[in-house]
């Protein structure tokens, strides 16, 4: 498993710490969408609304030159098939080890964690998470609820799920930063970060404008080491 | 848009850029789940062979569905007859994830549709054009399709109902607010849904295609012509290499706008299904004139 945090504990800012106190903004983090299946339409219309224009990852060279990379919500089974048979599985683990951000919503989620249950199947192990499929039941126990999340403030988080999964436990490195119904709901590991339920399906852009900041340390921290290119 | 709607049309959001396919057994189920389906229809025939039977075409049995379900961990659908509820209720009951009230199964009720707002399982019902499509969302569908038609291995009439459905909706947007409950009447379509669509220049559900899908370069144009995914019916089964056809549509509809990818999966698939000609056929054999 590649979980290599060593970047994301490079605070934002800290690198290039503005000298004169008028350094340039920094420009806007590249975001792909991975457009194999699922909701990557309606993550690129929550970009949209933050003034980012996605770029859509049907094959590992679109990677390039991306800060972030967004799984939506989809059939996990249809994703992987298409990672493992064109060769998008290995890209997609090298782009992470080369500091890429990630953000996976329910079946995204599934393919980033370590472990996937009911039933078992690969994934790119990039999330430290024991995952359920379908966690809650089938398309009957779909629902939605609401729930307090610090890092994002006021008002609760609207959740979504769709056949959700259900993360089982999470490693020491993962923070959860809010729970649905006693378990991780939305959680980030370093760079990676991933949602069981849909904000795609919402108004609500705020995980997506957080996913953007993690993106932007990502390039900074990978800047910094390259010594201050964003070349990947 | 209700909280219950919001979570019918999510799951049809999270089958966007995917192949559905019917299925009808098991085995046949877990063929299409590993060449990267994202969900399968349960019925008890492919229409290939409902059009070659005749006889009256009704719900899978509940053993068959059963065992589907059992077999596979992606959404699976099921077919009922027009207006049969009953149908539906068992299907909601067993836990079915979407159910299709189809014009391929024999008509239970010649004048009404299923009042799908009663359910709690999505529906997804065929169309050819603007106005069916907006009755049935009226009713509570969740997802629409062409009809196209079922079983002739002919895209044809899906393109036909494509376009008809881009074209009406394209016209509704340059109507003004004065003209539109006049094109209401005219769309035999509820009234605060016309509204609602000549503003947002689309359905307010999402639009797959069906009906006649055996190649990728089908499931391609469908794609392009704007569907959001493709439900494949006899295509598959009812051709040489059902494995390797299934795999290849799946990939056709994620890369339909990129020519190699399309030579790429169209190479060595064997044959396809023996296609009927439409234009010859009798208006009484057309699947896609039941239900309006």
């Amino acid at each position: 498993m590649a979980c290599d945090i060593a970047f994301a504990e490079v605070k934002m800012g800290s690198i290039h710490e503005p000298t004169t106190g008028r350094a340039a903004p920094a420009p806007p983090p590249r975001i792909g969408v991975l457009a194999l299946q699922g909701s990557f339409a309606l993550h690129a219309a929550a970009l949209r609304r933050l003034g980012i224009e996605a770029v859509e990852v049907r094959r590992a060279p679109a990677l390039e030159g991306l800060d972030g990379l967004i799984i939506p919500g989809g059939e996990s089974s249809t994703m992987l098939k298409f990672l493992l048979e064109e060769d998008l599985f290995d890209p997609l683990i090298a782009f992470h080890r080369d500091g890429g951000a990630f953000y996976g919503t329910c079946a995204g989620a599934i393919l980033l964690a370590r472990t996937v249950e009911n039933p078992a199947q690969e994934s790119l192990g990039l999330l430290d998470v024991e995952i359920q499929r379908n966690g809650y039941g089938r398309q009957l126990e779909s629902h939605v609820g609401a729930c307090s999340c610090s890092a994002l403030g006021e008002p609760d988080l609207s959740l979504v799920m769709i056949r959700g999964p259900v993360i089982s436990s999470a490693g020491p490195g993962v923070e959860v930063l809010a729970k649905w119904r006693g378990a991780p709901a939305f959680v980030r590991e370093g760079r990676v970060l991933a949602t069981t339920f849909h904000p795609e399906l919402t108004d609500d852009t705020r995980i997506h404008a957080y996913f953007l900041e993690v993106a932007t340390e990502a390039r900074q921290a990978t800047g910094a080491t390259l010594g201050g290119t964003n070349s990947r | 848009m209700s909280t219950e709607f919001r979570l019918k049309t999510g799951l049809a959001d999270m089958l966007k850029g995917g192949a559905i396919m019917d299925v009808t057994d098991a085995d046949q189920a877990r063929i299409a789940e590993d060449a990267g389906a994202v969900s399968v229809m349960a019925l008890e025939r492919v229409p290939a062979d409902i059009r070659r039977d005749g006889g009256v075409a009704r719900m899978s049995s509940p053993e068959k569905i059963r065992e589907i379900i059992e077999a596979v961990s992606i959404p699976v659908m099921a077919k009922v007859r027009i207006g049969h509820f009953v149908e539906a209720q068992i299907l909601q009951e067993m836990g079915v994830d979407f159910v299709d009230e189809s014009e391929v199964l024999t008509p239970a009720d010649e004048e009404n549709h299923i009042d799908k707002h009663a359910f709690e399982v999505p529906f997804v019902c065929g169309c050819r054009n603007l106005g069916e499509a907006l009755r049935r969302i009226g009713e509570g569908a969740a997802l629409i399709r062409t009809k196209g038609e079922a079983g002739s291995g002919n895209i044809v009439e899906a393109v036909r109902h494509l376009r008809q459905i881009g074209n009406e909706l394209r016209r509704l947007t340059i109507l003004t607010d004065d003209e539109l409950m006049s094109a209401a009447k005219e769309l035999r379509a509820p009234y605060e849904i016309v509204r609602m669509v000549a503003r947002d220049g689309r359905l307010p559900v999402p639009n797959f295609a069906a009906g006649g899908v055996a190649t990728p370069a089908d499931a391609a144009l469908c794609m392009q012509l704007g569907a959001e995914s493709v439900f494949v019916g006899s295509g598959i089964f009812k051709s040489t290499d059902p494995e390797q056809r299934a795999k290849a549509i799946v990939k056709a509809v994620t890369h339909y706008r990129d020519p190699a990818m399309l030579v790429e999966v169209s190479m060595g698939l064997g044959e396809p299904m023996r296609g009927l000609d439409i234009a010859t056929m009798p208006e009484e054999e057309l699947l896609q004139t039941r239900g309006n």
